[in-house]
């Protein structure tokens, strides 16, 4: 009886846990093998297929993606799973290694395109993609998904930098006209700060790793608008220098406004506050009118849903409202090049279904359906955009620009550069932000491109 | 009959000094260190410590505009609360809801603290009360295996998922043919199982191997096998040491990104991809991050807790009993 008590709970005991590590065992063993061939791409019994999509485009960018093909899925049997993630370019590098791979991937920069490209897992594009890409889309934006003469792939969404953002109200009441040129833009700067006392323009270049790019997507305007496109080629190539003296004078021009304690930081400090200020927060001191200027893209008129005036309410976009943009006048008049973005797809796999999707994507059909997506912030560069469906004036006006057949279109020049000089070039204005001579910081820059490629 | 009437006697025996002896160093430590002035630095630290995640908590009560014209402190002078940021991060859609993302997060983290419980409780116990050739060597291996860093290890852990391993022609491993971003669950269970075995191993090791000879020679005596001590003293008596390691990898995988980002796709994942997403890709929407942070503490606290009183006891059992 005695041992009786004593033996049974520790053969409970043991019962249970034996029969915890046999149940884990199974589970374990149940993960392994519960891979469903049968929901892997091009392969529905019903006839309706999957596609994936990998791309750098989350949140409320991911959900109107998701919304502009999602009619065109339905009616032709396909299935488009998107998965964003912030961290895009860098886990693709890890993905491709690891032959872990979507059917399609969204580049947001040509130099990543490229450098999947050479890796020889992304597949050429059918004809029927390349005729579509050939008709829709300038040589310009045709050049960013060749490679060797073939292509590879079909520009998706495009974006307009170089905006700058101010208030027309203050603007009336301050007598300031908006800028022609790039000296009247610097000008107007010095009568404001000398109206209000106070420091006019505001700028922030925090943004987690890719701290600088606010500032190098500047520098890369003022360099398309004052050295040219041609040398803006053979800068994004590496042919020119940073050190070169067309680059050092677009630094000196830039330095005109970033490096002028009169002028910055509006609504924040001193011109190393430009660093520690994340890159969307000016939106709010351009909102309450501490700060008369900024520069960023078109993406920034989101960011003023959700920032107040002076009076408290939230501010209207628009050339009557609270808020409006101007694009950053050129250093020489009537020059019309504008530097922008925007994302690639490629495929990775010849699948019928994955080449439909391609197909429809350099379509004008999905470009229009972007674009036209609720409260959609997407524009696009095909040429089959027909402006009038946007109704927001700012994106019209950008897509006006993109089809102008006079504009020079150039991609961000960091973006477009080899990764190891893309983040050297940051690192080198958030430097250059913090007091850093200027030939010191073009020389530190430069000096990446022995590491690239 | 004997061997079983030992076991639990001897066991409990050994637990009840063990408490015992631990009673009696905090008391005597408490002794010596409760005085006056340990204890208002230990208030005063525990407040500048906690000012941050107060912080953290007014702003995610605060309207989003207010967010982001104002700090926190500001809310004392102008109170206006709203609980409309916890309402649109549960609401945010980004392929799967927060919801969604938040079982996902469990239906990772719990396997992926069970199996390598398991696995690792085992070669713990052989390594420490199994002789056999090699033993120290392998033992060796396994502990070096810490100071890997498992970002070396993602490439060559994806590949061979998805290629598997062919030497010579011959396929020592096909791959789990789960290529496209439509992955299961299993590779992150896995990936996690084996990052974490080197730790876990070692920690448990420390522990079991501290346990008295005198019980294990008792028990052989007594004709119990090696799963008999394994099941009737070892595990009973490595509670502490197991609550603790469960609770590590529990909040390690929980609050892991990279792993999850890499191994898992779509459907599958877990909250704190979701967390990053919040704000959008060109961070419009930051605002949400305080309140989804709060959502995404709720299951790590509640492990905290309840298993809180085994933490420090393990840590410690495990740590200087090498």
């Amino acid at each position: 009886m005695t041992a009786q008590r004593v033996f049974s709970p520790s053969a409970r005991r043991r019962t249970l846990a034996a029969l915890a590590v046999t149940a884990v065992g199974t589970i374990a063993l149940a993960g392994c093998t519960t891979a469903n061939p049968g929901s892997s791409s091009g392969t529905g019994t019903t006839g309706q297929q999957t596609v994936t999509i990998y791309g750098p485009d989350t949140g409320t960018e991911a959900t109107e993606l998701n919304a502009s093909w999602a009619a065109w899925g339905k009616a032709n049997n396909i299935t488009i799973k998107y998965t964003g993630d912030g961290n895009f370019t860098s886990n693709i590098a890890t993905k491709i290694q690891g032959s872990d791979l979507p059917n399609i991937g969204m580049f947001p920069q040509p130099g990543l395109l490229s450098a999947a490209i050479s890796t020889g897992k992304v597949t050429t594009v059918s004809a029927a993609t390349e005729a579509s890409v050939k008709k829709n889309f300038s040589t310009d934006w045709q050049g960013y998904v060749t490679s060797g003469g073939k292509m590879y792939g079909t520009p998706l969404d495009a974006n307009v930098k170089g905006y700058i953002w101010y208030t027309p109200a203050d603007f009336k009441k301050w007598g300031v006209d908006v800028p022609k040129t790039y000296a009247d833009l610097v000008s107007d700067l010095g009568k404001i700060q000398s109206t209000t006392g106070a420091a006019p323009f505001c700028a922030g270049f925090n943004s987690g790793t890719a701290s600088g790019w606010p500032g190098a997507d500047f520098l890369a305007e003022v360099v398309l608008s004052s050295a040219g496109p041609s040398t803006y080629d053979s800068w994004v190539k590496g042919k020119t220098k940073f050190t070169d003296a067309s680059i050092d004078k677009a630094f000196t021009l830039l330095g005109q406004i970033l490096q002028n304690p009169k002028y910055v930081n509006a609504g924040f400090g001193n011109v190393a506050s430009i660093n520690s200020t994340a890159f969307a927060d000016v939106a709010a001191k351009v909102a309450d009118g501490s700060c008369a200027m900024t520069n960023q893209a078109t993406f920034l008129e989101a960011n003023f849903s959700t920032t107040k005036t002076k009076g408290g309410a939230i501010p209207k976009v628009g050339p009557t409202g609270d808020v409006w943009a101007f694009a950053l006048p050129s250093v020489k008049a009537g020059s019309n090049a504008v530097v922008g973005g925007g994302d690639f797809a490629a495929a990775f796999d010849s699948k019928a279904a994955t080449q439909k999707v391609m197909t429809y994507l350099s379509s004008a059909a999905w470009a229009n359906s972007l674009i036209t997506v609720q409260n959609g912030s997407f524009i696009s560069a095909n040429k089959g955009v027909d402006a009038s469906n946007e109704k927001d004036p700012l994106l019209q006006s950008a897509i006006k620009t993109l089809q102008d057949p006079n504009t020079t279109f150039r991609f961000g020049a960091d973006d477009a550069m080899p990764t190891v000089v893309e983040n050297a070039f940051w690192k080198g204005i958030v430097d250059w932000t913090n007091g850093m001579p200027q030939a010191q910081a073009e020389a530190e820059i430069q000096a990446a491109w022995a590491n690239a490629s | 009959m004997i061997a079983t009437d030992i076991d639990p006697r001897s066991a409990r025996r050994v637990e009840r000094a063990t408490r015992r002896a631990e009673s009696a160093a905090f008391n005597d430590s408490k002794k010596r260190l409760s005085s006056k002035g340990a204890t208002i630095a230990a208030i005063v630290i525990a407040v500048f410590w906690t000012i941050p995640t107060f912080g953290l908590l007014v702003t995610s009560f605060r309207q989003p505009a207010d967010i982001n014209t104002s700090g926190w402190w500001t809310f004392f002078a102008h109170p206006d609360l709203t609980i409309q940021n916890y309402t649109n991060t549960l609401n945010f859609t980004d392929t799967i809801t927060v919801g969604q993302s938040f079982v996902n997060s469990l239906v990772i983290v719990i396997p992926a603290t069970l199996i390598p419980i398991a696995v690792a409780l085992l070669a713990a116990y052989a390594f420490a009360w199994v002789d056999f050739r090699g033993k120290n060597l392998l033992f060796i291996a396994v502990f070096s295996l810490q100071v890997v860093p498992l970002q070396v290890a993602l490439v060559p852990l994806l590949s061979l998922f998805s290629n598997g391993i062919t030497i010579g022609g011959w396929a020592v491993f096909p791959g789990l043919n789960l290529n496209g971003l439509d992955g299961s669950f299993g590779r992150i269970w896995l990936a996690h199982t084996m990052f974490a075995l080197p730790l876990a191993i070692f920690l448990l090791h420390n522990f079991i191997s501290a346990l008295p000879v005198d019980i294990m020679e008792a028990a052989r005596i007594d004709g119990a096998s090696h799963g008999q001590i394994f099941f009737r003293i070892v595990l009973p008596l490595a509670r502490p040491a197991i609550a603790s390691f469960a609770i590590l990898q529990f909040l390690w995988v929980w609050n892991d990104l990279l792993v999850a980002t890499i191994f898992t796709s779509g459907g599958n994942f877990p909250i704190t991809k979701l967390l990053t997403d919040l704000s959008g890709t060109y961070g419009t929407t930051w605002y949400l991050l305080s309140a989804g942070t709060f959502l995404a503490i709720i299951a790590p606290l509640i492990v905290f807790f309840s298993l809180q009183r085994f933490f420090v006891r393990g840590l410690l059992a495990g740590a200087t009993k090498g």
